[in-house]
């Protein structure tokens, strides 16, 4: 317990404060080296004694090439504590990378405590600044170091990016070098020279030469954009109401049109243009001031984009392709513009202009590399053009040595910086992930984008397994509240081929007339201990991703396919739910208890059907699942009359070549009574629990709700309905229930299409934790339910396995995990839960997507389509059969700079939503059904696109033109 | 917030089951009975002794034992905010108190009956910790003024933070919301003589932080028993040899 004061005062808030802290100088801090024999050696002396120098780095070097410190070549650095500190404060991203590179021992990164090392601490002098302090706490960690290890074989080397830190280090008599002198002396792996990032640090020798040196100096070049205006002048402007700021948000349409939902103007503010937008990038918090209102503007209309690439000379076709068709709001490009009540002003929005970027908000970008004019000569330096894949990101500026080999690659970048001078973002290369168009490469990349962890599961996750083969042993039989079910007739029902069987039924009829109904939910929280391992990857996986062609599990494989699954003729652990319920479905009494069953068949859902409308099968399995059908039917029956909505989303599915995985056919999915029987179940379930965790704990259940959509949301769907003569009651989930029953037009699809469209107003639902809300925002609209949660999907959401445990402490079975007691960290929870699962579901839209354009590839095919949307230039369609959606042109791209188009002879009619070409002979109305021909086409080597035409054949009549 | 580094360090440069430096002082004030200087880290107490003495308001008097008064008050410097501090508000009421109850279980008081002993305690500088740093003082105070006494009672508090339990939180843990436990002790008996905590803790992490501040209170206890002992031992040698 060595120890010595120094006190430290601070000053924070308004009010002066004369704060005191302790600090403790110890002397057994380790220096972490393997070569040291005066220092304890332990768990974290990870530093090798046969490295040829250890790397000590500075604040802004961890900050600024994270992406080169992450690289594999980069081994023995010591990262001093007052660079973590500094960090931690300035990117919390960063910090978190450093954190994991110290974590994993193989990388050999240490953390030297020098701030409380009796030899390393530095005093702060009079006058001097915080950052002269820390840069010389870490040259006093360097020379110590350099005086520790004296004689031994590593020698310490100071990497910093800063000249003058640089020099005094060296007149101290430390080693130190630049970081790209450091990886030019790395002779042995030339290509790390890829990964330095070019910041603008102080100093002339600092990062290496600049990309687009050959412009001339810095400072004779055209500055393109106004300057970003410093943190203090922000403030200052923000707290006077000059600016406003907000998050930016590009739209995916257009990435020179963006939105930044300001809370000081209560609209969302336009920002419009290159210049306007100021190197601000998606997501950045960024500071805007309003433009006078006479120059506001609108969005603009069309479907289609020039990309305003004037000098790249390389010709390209930026028309959109079609895509998968949207199921909810978020999933529509443009979503934001269709909320803004335009039209009401003349078509004038609050426009701004970026004048400070608050929070950068720059991640990895995946994607490829633009095609550049002339080769690239292997080895030289070439800065080609990147583009990345979110279109709502600008194209980057990278520089490389392998053109050649990226060329037709997808790779990763990173944005380092963005200067006044230079049009686009300048970044650097982190890695390839394959060939474009691989259908391989183009799953790993949606998949990384949708930040869906891939990694397989750790080894220490790995040994919170039970041993296999694992079987219900006897200690299991005997435990006194896990009730044996194995004599009840239990059966499954799931999609073809599904491996995870989370659920499953039984229904047995009792002498009093009544059923005894029982869901029977795999006990997952019987191996998923609180705080291990396996709950903690499992919780930040928080749900398993379905892709077209793989899965990617939450829980690993033993326990997903064979210990949890509920599999037919064997036992298994199970939560189950039990209702007895009169022939009328009403509950009499339920009941939760932890079980062992044993299942006595694993359906598929058409067999199920098949069985229940097969006349002559009459044994006694399928007669449960016809009164179990029957009992569904009343409870659907009642839920509807509730308000509950039947939605319906475009669901598509493929059949998958087995060597290949490749698409062999896609068709809607079908929805079979036997889907709806497990639904109304499983719903019921969902509810029960929901309520007996509430009860229990009404601070802290975790919950689903389902927000009201706002009248606006509704505006697109009441828009078109009302161009085809119907009118929708929004007013409540049961009044548009009712309209859309009634909404019957002159075919039988016409009803599934305004459920579709319906649907697609509506918002997902989210998890939450009871505590924040109040009771009557639990509410689930598309429900029509007061209470929701999910409990019946263990094995592949974590929000279920949440609620078991909930449950499991409501029933007195096991105490409620510290973590989930805490209102702070259940927030935190569901929030990363609600993130999870809509990424996962994007994923999975994504991966349709692929898969659709692989499918198309070989084969053009013509398909009825329906008109969703009128605009300025066509119609945007939807094609029922395979679920895709996208744009149809009647005219011509206009021409650079020409006006308009002489040939330009449509005229749009928004109130009816219709559009009539000059001579009045064709109209086309939405909702109007068309021939489409769906095509792959390739405007650019390697950049396919599904095209959407009209098919010769034009339009078929239908009463409405 | 990390309170707890990867590297095993807190925000001070103490390990988790370290307390903070300790420096006592006894016999500080001459017209007292006893008294008591004490630094836990940054708190800094005060504590003075007056009595036995004959009991000041007769009909208080206890016939079979001595009577115990207490008196918690915290300087208005003793916070980096300069704040008046009413005498007499709930906080210092309830310290009293504690205070008060843990040195009766202490102190010998039916060797003195018809007699009262006045506690004074004063916090000069307050950061964590300050209901053990007082009862630490108090005990001291009256080891100094010869009152006779079971044992030391000594006192230290132990939070939960990071999941790792923590011993003697300092102001900047203290203030973290996490829980926080404060143990008094009669060492040489392991006997607890009080104990507080204001959250909840499952059971398992209780007793381990629990375990934590007992530990605490025996490590401190042998700090305060070496400080009587070179005490005494000064004192002796300023007056000079005992002659029988
Ligand atoms: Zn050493």
């Amino acid at each position: 317990m060595y120890q010595q004061k120094q006190f430290f005062k601070k000053t924070r808030g308004g009010k002066i404060l004369k704060v005191h802290r302790e600090h403790y100088l110890r002397d057994d801090i380790v220096c972490g080296s393997l070569a040291c024999t005066t220092c304890a050696h332990g768990d974290s002396t990870v530093l090798s004694s046969e490295a040829a120098q250890y790397l000590l780095i500075d604040t802004n070097v961890a900050l600024h090439q994270m992406d080169l410190l992450e690289n594999a070549a980069i081994a023995d650095v010591i990262v001093p504590e007052v660079v973590l500190s500094e960090v931690q404060a300035r990117n919390k991203a960063i910090h978190g990378r450093l954190r994991l590179l110290v974590a994993d021992k193989s990388r050999r990164f240490f953390v030297f405590s020098n701030e409380h090392h009796k030899d390393t601490f530095v005093k702060t002098e009079k006058g001097e600044i915080v950052n002269d302090r820390n840069d010389r706490a870490i040259r006093r960690a360097t020379t110590w170091y350099q005086s520790h290890l004296a004689g031994k074989t590593p020698d310490v080397l100071l990497l910093t990016n800063d000249a003058d830190n640089a020099r005094r280090a060296r007149d101290e008599g430390a080693a130190a070098q630049t970081v790209y002198a450091y990886v030019q002396s790395r002779t042995d792996k030339p290509e790390l020279l890829d990964f330095v990032a070019r910041t603008g640090d102080t100093g002339g020798e600092a990062a290496g030469p600049s990309a687009e040196g050959d412009a001339g100096p810095q400072a004779k070049r055209r500055m393109l954009y106004a300057e970003h205006k410093g943190m203090a002048e922000l403030t200052a402007g923000l707290q006077k109401g000059l600016f406003h700021q907000g998050k930016l948000r590009v739209n995916r349409f257009n990435c020179f049109e963006a939105y930044v939902g300001s809370q000081s103007v209560g609209k969302e503010i336009l920002i419009q243009g290159r210049e306007d937008l100021n190197r601000a990038v998606d997501g950045d918090v960024v500071a805007v001031e309003l433009l006078p209102p006479e120059q506001w503007k609108g969005p603009e209309g069309g479907i289609f984009r020039e990309h305003d690439e004037e000098e790249e000379g390389v010709a390209e076709n930026a028309e959109e392709g079609a895509g998968l068709a949207p199921e909810i709001a978020e999933d529509a490009p443009g979503a934001a513009l269709e909320n803004l009540d335009i039209g009401k002003e003349g078509g004038r929005v609050p426009t701004g202009r970026v004048v400070g970027i608050i929070k950068r908000n720059w991640r990895n970008y995946a994607g490829s590399l633009e095609p550049m004019k002339g080769p690239g000569g292997s080895g030289a330096m070439a800065h080609p053009l990147f583009v990345s894949v979110d279109r709502r990101v600008p194209k980057i500026r990278i520089q490389t040595r392998q053109l050649a080999n990226l060329a037709d690659k997808r790779i990763i970048v990173a944005i380092d910086k963005w200067d006044r001078t230079s049009r686009y973002p300048e970044g650097h290369y982190i890695k390839t992930l394959g060939d474009i168009g691989d259908r391989a490469t183009e799953s790993e990349l949606l998949l990384m984008e949708n930040d869906i962890n891939t990694r397989p599961f750790s080894q220490a996750v790995l040994n919170c397994l039970p041993p296999l083969p694992w079987s219900v042993s006897d200690a299991d039989v005997a435990k006194p509240w896990r009730a044996d079910l194995r004599n009840l007739r239990v059966c499954s029902v799931d999609p073809i081929g599904c491996r995870d069987i989370d659920d499953a039924l039984h229904c047995t009829a009792l002498p009093n007339g009544n059923f005894e109904i029982g869901v029977h939910i795999a006990d997952v929280t019987n191996f998923v201990h609180p705080e291990t391992p396996l709950d903690l990857e499992a919780a930040d996986r928080g749900t398993s991703v379905y892709l077209v062609e793989r899965r990617i599990d939450m829980l690993p494989k033993p326990l997903t396919e064979d210990i949890c699954s509920l599999r037919a003729d064997v036992d298994r652990l199970a939560f189950s739910v039990i209702w007895e319920m009169t022939p009328s479905a009403d509950i009499v009494k339920s009941h939760y208890t932890k079980s062992i069953i044993r299942s006595s068949a694993a359906l598929s859902y058409p067999e199920a059907q098949a069985r229940m409308d097969d006349p002559h099968m009459s044994d006694p399995l399928t007669e449960d699942l016809r009164n179990l059908n029957r009992l569904a039917k009343i409870m659907r029956q009642r839920r509807t009359e509730r308000g509950a909505l039947t939605l319906a989303s475009p669901e598509v599915k493929f059949e998958i070549d087995t060597e290949t995985h490749n698409p062999l056919d896609v068709g809607m999915y079908q929805i079979r009574e036997a889907n709806q029987m497990i639904e109304e179940y499983m719903l019921l379930a969902n509810v029960s629990v929901a309520e007996k965790i509430l009860k229990h704990f009404p601070s802290c259940s975790l919950l689903r709700r389902h927000p009201v959509p706002t009248p606006q949301m509704f505006e697109p769907l009441l828009r078109t309905a009302a161009a085809v003569g119907i009118e929708l009651d929004v007013g409540s989930s049961k009044a548009l229930a009712d309209s859309l029953d009634r909404a019957q037009g002159s075919d039988p699809y016409f009803n599934k299409l305004i459920r579709i469209l319906a649907t697609r107003c509506m918002t997902q639902a989210v998890y939450f934790c009871s505590g924040e809300l109040s009771p009557p925002e639990y509410h689930h609209y598309g429900l029509a339910s007061p209470l929701y949660t999910h409990f019946t999907s263990p094995i592949r959401r974590y929000a279920d396995v949440v609620v078991h445990r909930l449950l499991a402490a409501a029933l007195n079975l096991t105490p409620l995990p510290e973590r989930t007691r805490d209102k702070k960290s259940m927030h935190d929870l569901s929030d990363g839960l609600n993130y999870r699962h809509r990424n996962a579901q994007m994923a999975g839209r994504a991966s349709v997507e692929l898969h659709t354009l692989i499918f198309f590839k070989d084969r053009a095919v013509d398909a009825e389509a329906r008109i969703v949307k009128v605009r300025s230039n066509g119609f945007i369609v939807f094609v029922p059969k395979y679920g895709i959606e996208g744009p149809v042109y009647l005219t011509k791209k206009p021409d650079k700079g020409a006006g308009p188009d002489p040939n330009d002879d449509f005229v749009v009619d928004e109130e009816h939503q219709t559009i009539t070409s000059k001579d009045k002979r064709q109209t086309y109305k939405v909702l109007d059904t068309v021939t489409v021909h769906i095509e792959v086409q390739e405007p650019q080597p390697h950049r396919p696109k599904l095209i959407l035409t009209l098919a010769s054949d034009s339009k078929e009549q239908d009463g409405f033109a | 917030m990390e309170y707890v580094s990867p590297e095993g360090l807190r925000l001070d440069g103490r390990r988790p089951k370290e307390v903070r430096q300790l420096k006592c002082e006894l016999a500080v004030l001459h017209r007292a009975d006893g008294s008591a200087y004490l630094e836990m880290g940054n708190t800094k107490v005060l504590a003075t002794v007056y009595g036995p003495h004959e009991v000041s308001q007769r009909s208080q008097s206890l016939h079979d034992r001595a009577l115990v008064h207490c008196e918690y008050s915290m300087a208005t410097f003793s916070t980096g905010e300069r704040r008046r501090r009413p005498k007499g508000d709930r906080r210092s009421v309830e310290l009293s108190l504690v205070i008060r109850q843990s040195m009766e279980a202490a102190i010998l008081t039916h060797l003195l009956p018809r007699t009262q002993i006045d506690i004074y305690v004063q916090v000069l500088q307050a950061d964590g910790g300050t209901r053990a740093a007082c009862i630490n003082a108090a005990t001291l105070a009256l080891a100094d003024a010869g009152v006779p006494m079971r044992d030391l009672v000594a006192s230290c508090a132990a939070g939960y933070l990071n999941g790792t339990p923590l011993l003697d939180l300092n102001y900047v843990e203290d203030s973290a919301g996490g829980p926080d436990l404060t143990v008094a002790l009669l060492p040489k008996a392991e006997k607890v003589t009080l104990l507080q905590m204001d959250s909840k803790l499952p059971l398992d992490t209780f007793e381990a932080v629990l375990g934590l501040a007992m530990d605490g209170c025996k490590a401190i206890a042998a700090h305060m028993r070496q400080a009587l002992l070179e005490h005494t031992r000064k004192q002796a040698v300023v007056r000079g040899p005992v002659r029988l």
